[in-house]
Parts: structure tokens; sequence; C-alpha cells
């Protein structure tokens, strides 16, 4: 299975290989979530709901529902966050 | 009027558009809302060299031309048209350095309009911290336009702006992206079919996706008649189009931004650590919370002291000092009372936006959101939610206004629903009153009962609300996609400029808005209380005296007592008494009288106006000094013969104003919100019909 932005683990980062337009509001490409974009997960509020993200520079928050439809590819494994 | 240039600030939620706008026109700025729409509309004037003057206008944040709230939506609307009065000379879109890349979307996309667009980049003093190099000669050739770079907080680059709105003929109205390569076909057919329209604009018609509200489209009329695609499709392009806008923006930014990025982050990232910590996080918002109601019901409580003390003394003066008559009986008796009962919530509404201020502008209220998204969803509530529900403590009025960045409309209305329930600032007076009047002043394991009842009224708000959003996201058949992109700001610390603007307008707006109410209806009941349609009124005086000298013989009358006795006949006979008689049938069950009905169903208008309205009552006529408080304590229940104000009665007051939908302003604001009448109704019927049944259990349980 395509690994999601909700498997992201603190600190990690991902590049953004594709999302499921339906399911994303426009909003959220136009923050910069797009295809080739670089995403990194700054901290989950608890319950792993909802999540902090720096997308391509933006820093935001969305719901775990959302990132569940932004597929990744995993870069870092090991670093954690700054 | 001489001719002013207009101007439209323009820009993301979080670049200091609102000190820009504050810097521009100082004092010289009004807010409004939108003709129809509780937007709100901020213009100004700002003073240019050479005796030329501008007039700003600061439209809401938006991250882009594709509206998802309707704050979006005003700034498109506006861009569209061009023949509405404020269409600008000139746009300014306001930039973050930081957020250049993300900033510059909305730029690319206002250039594509071909209006005149200057670039103004804020946040200058960050640059060097941030290891930020600008070109911006570069810059500005390749996004054909004009750039000021500044800085709000450190006052620098003001002047720059001023010199290139004077200048505006020269800024280039040149789109920099040409957005039909994304679909040459769809958009050659585009122009075809209305040759004499823009084209982007065309296409950011046939995309806006509001479901807010329904705001009339008049550009293109006919759009729907244009073989347009579906949804999807169009979503697909306009993804399309923002990686297309991002690949130029890219482009531009490679040459003409350099970021060394050794020097970045930092600061940031340990506080966030803390305040969005999983246990600390809460407990610092609680903390904060807590501070927030110390300083609303304590501290707030000394200038309300004075402001009350004050008005008493004035009316009191204006009565001996102006020549006796209805005049001066109107003035002394309805308007000064009904403006010191506006004027005393301005320390409680003043402190509260102060707090939000500061909140809001430090960047702290988004991480409540984030902290609190998770448990507010279970109630069909979002983390958006949590500010229109503390400022609800205020008043609901700006609370529901509050709502309006919460994306998704299901949340939102439930949002708006279940606001009002929320123990606002209007029902203090009336709380405070009937719980000195019935609650012993005794202590109860420590605790004060009259505090732990205000305590327990505040909750009881709280519960209510959030119940009764439980029931209404399962009743509630809306299908709302659950959107929630939420921005985290950087944390700053709030210009004092900016904070004292934000309490001194929310303030105002609050004291013209509501006041302008409660001042009618303080005119309107002391006429309905001074005038009455049959002779008993007028004759008052001598029936009551013949009464007394046929059946009272050997019994000594007092003057006050007579006194009292007139002035209580002369208001039964009044219209507001036969008001009052007429609904008592209604209200009895609940342990009310004739002149708790009256005080009912003014504060229909606003519950602060309950207390007014006794006051009122109570004192046509009667020159006495007692105070409110003491008049109301030796009020006699006329069918148990016991006092009107007991424990029975009193609890059965409290919980009908607990609950009951008593606020005509909110109303109207709901209406306006939701833009239907349906929800307004829904929400006076059904908590005013729950306030009956509650206070009615309540005071036979208890009587």
């Amino acid at each position: 299975m395509a690994l999601t932005v909700a498997d992201l683990k603190k600190g990690e980062k991902g590049i953004i290989k594709e999302i499921s337009l339906d399911e994303i509001p426009i909003k959220l490409f136009e923050m910069g979530c797009l295809p080739g974009n670089e995403i990194e997960l700054i901290q989950h509020a608890p319950f792993q709901d909802p999540l902090y993200l720096n997308i391509n520079g933006s820093y935001l928050a969305i719901r775990k529902e959302t990132a569940l439809h932004i597929t990744i590819d995993v870069i870092d494994h090991n670093i954690s966050g700054v | 009027m001489s001719k002013q240039i207009k101007v439209a600030l323009i820009g993301n939620p979080n670049t200091g558009k609102t000190s820009v706008f504050n810097q521009l026109t100082g004092l010289n700025h009004k807010v409004g809302n939108y003709p129809g729409i509780t937007v709100e509309k901020k213009e100004g004037i700002c003073k240019l060299p050479r005796g030329v003057k501008a007039h700003i206008l600061d439209l809401p944040g938006t991250y882009s031309l594709n509206a998802t709230s309707l704050d979006e939506n005003v700034v498109i609307e506006l861009l569209l048209n061009k023949k509405d009065k404020d269409f600008p000379d000139v746009a300014m879109v306001i930039t973050d350095v930081e957020n250049l890349k993300r900033n510059l979307l909305l730029f690319t996309q206002i250039k594509d309009l071909k209006i005149p667009t200057i670039l103004v980049i804020n946040m200058a003093d960050r640059m060097r911290r941030k290891g930020i190099t600008l070109d911006i000669p570069l810059l500005e050739e390749k996004l054909k336009t004009k750039i000021a770079v500044v800085s709000t907080r450190k006052n620098e680059g003001i002047d720059r702006i001023k010199e290139l709105i004077l200048d505006y003929k020269n800024v280039s109205s040149e789109p920099c992206v040409n957005a039909s390569v994304i679909d040459v076909e769809y958009f050659e057919g585009l122009k075809n079919a209305f040759p004499n329209q823009d084209v982007y604009k065309l296409w950011l018609v046939i995309t806006q996706d509001v479901n807010f509200v329904n705001l009339d489209r008049n550009l293109v009329k006919d759009a729907s008649s244009f073989s347009t695609k579906p949804k999807s499709e169009l979503k697909r392009l306009q993804q399309k189009e923002t990686i297309y806008r991002y690949q130029f923006i890219n482009g531009v930014l490679k040459e003409g931004y350099k970021l060394d990025m050794n020097a970045a982050k930092g600061f940031r990232a340990s506080l966030d650590k803390v305040l969005t910590h999983k246990i600390w996080g809460y407990v610092i918002f609680f903390m904060i919370l807590l501070i927030i109601f110390q300083a609303i019901y304590d501290w707030s409580s000394y200038p309300m002291d004075f402001i009350d003390a004050t008005f008493a003394s004035f009316s009191e003066w204006a009565k001996e000092t102006l020549p006796s008559g209805a005049f001066t009986n109107l003035i002394a008796e309805g308007i000064i009372p009904g403006l010191g009962g506006i004027v005393i919530f301005i320390p409680q509404i003043a402190f509260l936006f102060l707090f939000i201020a500061v909140l809001e502008e430090t960047g702290y209220m988004s991480r409540v959101v984030f902290l609190m998204d998770r448990s507010m969803r279970k109630f069909g509530l979002s983390g958006k939610s949590v500010v229109p529900l503390i400022s609800g403590t205020a008043c609901a009025i700006p609370a529901v206004m509050a709502t309006r960045n919460i994306e998704n409309w299901k949340e939102r209305l439930i949002t708006i629903l279940v606001t009002p329930f929320t123990t606002c600032s209007a029902r203090l007076p009336v709380y405070l009153i009937i719980i000195a009047l019935v609650i012993p002043d005794q202590r109860f394991f420590g605790m004060n009962l009259q505090g732990l009842t205000l305590m327990l009224l505040y909750l009881l708000g709280f519960v209510m609300a959030v119940v009764s959003s439980w029931i209404l996201n399962k009743a509630l058949k809306i299908k709302s996609r659950s959107f929630f992109v939420v921005e985290m700001p950087n944390y700053k610390i709030p210009l004092l400029k900016n904070v004292v603007y934000t309490v001194v307008e929310k303030t105002k707006s609050f004291v013209f808005g509501a006041g302008k109410i409660i001042l009618a209806i303080s005119i309107v009941l002391w006429f309905l209380a001074s005038n009455g349609p049959t002779d008993d009124f007028t004759n008052a005086e001598e029936i009551v005296k013949n009464k007394y000298s046929e059946a009272s013989v050997g019994q000594s009358v007092s003057e006050t007592d007579m006194e009292n006795e007139i002035a209580s006949f002369k208001l039964q006979n009044s219209y507001i008494g036969i008001l009052g008689k007429g609904i008592e049938p209604l209200i009895q069950p609940l342990g009310y009288d004739w002149k708790i009905g009256i005080a009912l169903v003014s504060s229909f208008a606003a519950r602060e106006v309950f207390v007014g309205t006794l006051a009122t009552i109570y004192s046509v006529g009667s020159d006495d000094e007692q105070t409110i408080k003491s008049r109301m304590g030796s009020e006699v229940n006329v069918l148990t013969g016991g006092k009107l104000f007991n424990l029975a009665s009193g609890i059965s007051l409290l919980l009908f104003y607990a609950f009951a939908m008593q606020c005509m302003s909110t109303l109207a604001i709901v209406k306006r919100e939701t833009n239907s009448w349906k929800w307004p109704l829904g929400q006076l019927f059904i908590m005013t019909g729950f306030a009956y049944v509650v206070a009615l259990i309540a005071y036979q349980v208890l009587k």
C-alpha cells in the first residue's frame, strides 16, 4: 500500500507523489501541496490528529482524513525535527 | 469631493496587511460591513505628498482568487466588478518576505485581471535574521510591477508605498502568467462565447465554488449556457493552473530570492514544542482562559461599578436640575439609564477583545485551533469553533461573525446555532441581581454559594452548547465535506497599535450596534409605562386616594405607601401594564407576575434590558432612593402571599435566562450569516421553548 502523509512520523519528510483531487481542497494545493513538493511532519495533536505540517515552506495543520489522500515517498528516516 | 486614488489592499492572512493599513491610514479609518453581508469592511484615507489623497480599502485576507469562504468571496466579487464604486485604481498585494513564494500566487492571479498592481514585501526586518536577500530590480522586471520593501514593525518603507500609490499610472497592468495555456482549447471556446469579457475573469466566475451564501453573480449571467466542464475536470484544471503559476514563481524566485538555510529556523520550533504539547499545551490554554475570565468578571467590575454609580447620579442630577415635565422624565428615567445599560458593558467587552486580539496577533490562536480540533469534532464542531465559543462569553454577535473562517458549512452552522447558549455578558446583570435576591450569601464547603451558582450557570451554558451541537450533528443531514486547513503563522510580538485599534473598533461596533436597540427599547418602554389608554391611568391619583379614604377609615396610610400605591396602580393601567397582564396566565406557572412579564417581553429584544425594565417599572412615578434590588426583594406574590422572588421563582428565572433566545441583534446576525430565516427562527422557538419547559419544571418542583 502506498505511503501517505498520515504515515509520517514526527520530524520525517517526504516528497508528494500524488494527491486525490476529489478529496483535497483547492486551498491546500494553493498552499503548495502539489506533486513534487516536500512535506514535513512537525507535530501531531493528541490522538494523531490533526497534523501540523510544513508543506513547501507553508506551515499548516490538516486533518488526518485529508492527509490520507496525499501519497508520498519518504525521504528521510532519521532526521528528527529541528 | 476631490478625486481620490482608490487603492485595494489584498493579501494572504498573516502577512501584516492590517499593520500596513493602520500605518497608511492612522486613525482616519472606519469599519463597517459590506451592504447586505456581515463581512468587515475597513476603509480609510491616506494623505499623500502634494495634497493628494488615497482611499484605502482593506479587503479580507485571502489565499487566492478561488473563494473558499465568504470573506474571500468579497475580494473576488469586488475585483471582478469594474462597476463597483470601490473598484480599485490600483491593487496592492501585501506579502510576507518569509512566505513570498506562496504569497506570490495570489499576486499573479490579480495581475491576470489586468489591474495595476503594486507588490509590498512586508516584514523586511526579519530578512537578515532569516538570511534572505532580494534582488528588487530583477523581481520588478520579472513580475512586471513596482515593489515596496517595508517593515511595519520598524515603520520603514511606508513612504515608498505612498510614492508608488501617487505614481500608480506608471504601474503595469500587464499579466505575468498566461493562465490560458493550461487548456488552450477550452479558453479559446470561452473567449468566443463571451467576446467582450476578459478570459481570466470568466474562468474565475466559472470555477467559483462557494457553498456559504448564494451571492448574485451578475457578471456572466448566461455562463450556464456555455458548455462548461464537469466539476472534477474544472478542479483538475485549477490544480494545473496552480502548478503552472508556481513554476513561474519558482523560476522568478530562483534568481531574485536567496535564502541562507543556516540562518533560518529556531524560535518557532521551540515555542511550538511547549504550546502544542500534549499536556502542557492544554495546561497553558486553560490557564489563559482562566486569566481571561478573571479579567472579564473580576478586574472589569471596578470600572463597571464606577460607570454604574456615575450614571445613577447623572440621572438623579438630571431629575433635579432640569425643569420637571415629561421630557425631563424621558431623559432621567428612559435615556440615561438606557445609555448606562450599554456603557456598563464596555469594560468586559474591551477586555475580551483585548485578549482575543493579542492571542490572534501573536499567532497563538492557531495553536489552540490545532489542539482543540479533535475533541471539538466529536460534537460536530471544529477547532475553529473555539474562538466563537470564547467570544460568546462577551457577546454572541461578534462570536457568530467569528465563525466565518470555518470552511465546513455544517460545522459553521452548528457553531452559529449553539453559540447563543454560552453565557454572554448580557445575562450577567440578570444573574447577579437574581442570585443576590434568592441565593443566601453563605459558605458551602468554603465556597460562596452565590459565586458557586454563578459558576454553575456558566458551566450550564457551555454544557448546553456542547450537548446541542452533538444533537445537531446527529440531526442535521447536511452533506458537507470536512475540509480543515489552518495556517500556523509565525509567532510575533503583537503591535500595540494594531491591538488598540482592534479593541477600539470592536467595542465601538458593539456599543453602537447593540446600543441603538437597547436605547430605543428603553425609550419605548418608558413611553409605554408613562402612558395609558384609559381614564384609570390619567386619574390614577384621585382613584387611589378615593379608594383609601372610603375603605380605610381609621387606618393611617403613610405618604410613601400612598405614592407607591398610586405608582403601582398607574403602572397596571399603562400600556405596558396591560400587556404584562395579558401574558400573565402564560407565565404564572413559572412563578412570575405581570411585572416580570413586562421585563420578559422587553428582554426578548436584549436580555440586559431585564434589569433596566424592572428599574423603569418600579421607579416610574416614585422618587424614593431604594435600590432596584431592595424593591425587587420586597415584591409580594399576590397568589401565594409570599415573596415574589423566592428560591423557586428565582431558579426558574435563572434557567429561563440561561436558555431562552432573547437577543434580536443575534437573530439578525444569524439571519445574515446563514442567509435564511429558517435558522434564527428555529433558534428562537427551540431555545425559548426549552427554556420555558425547564423553568416550568424547576418552579413546580421547588415551589
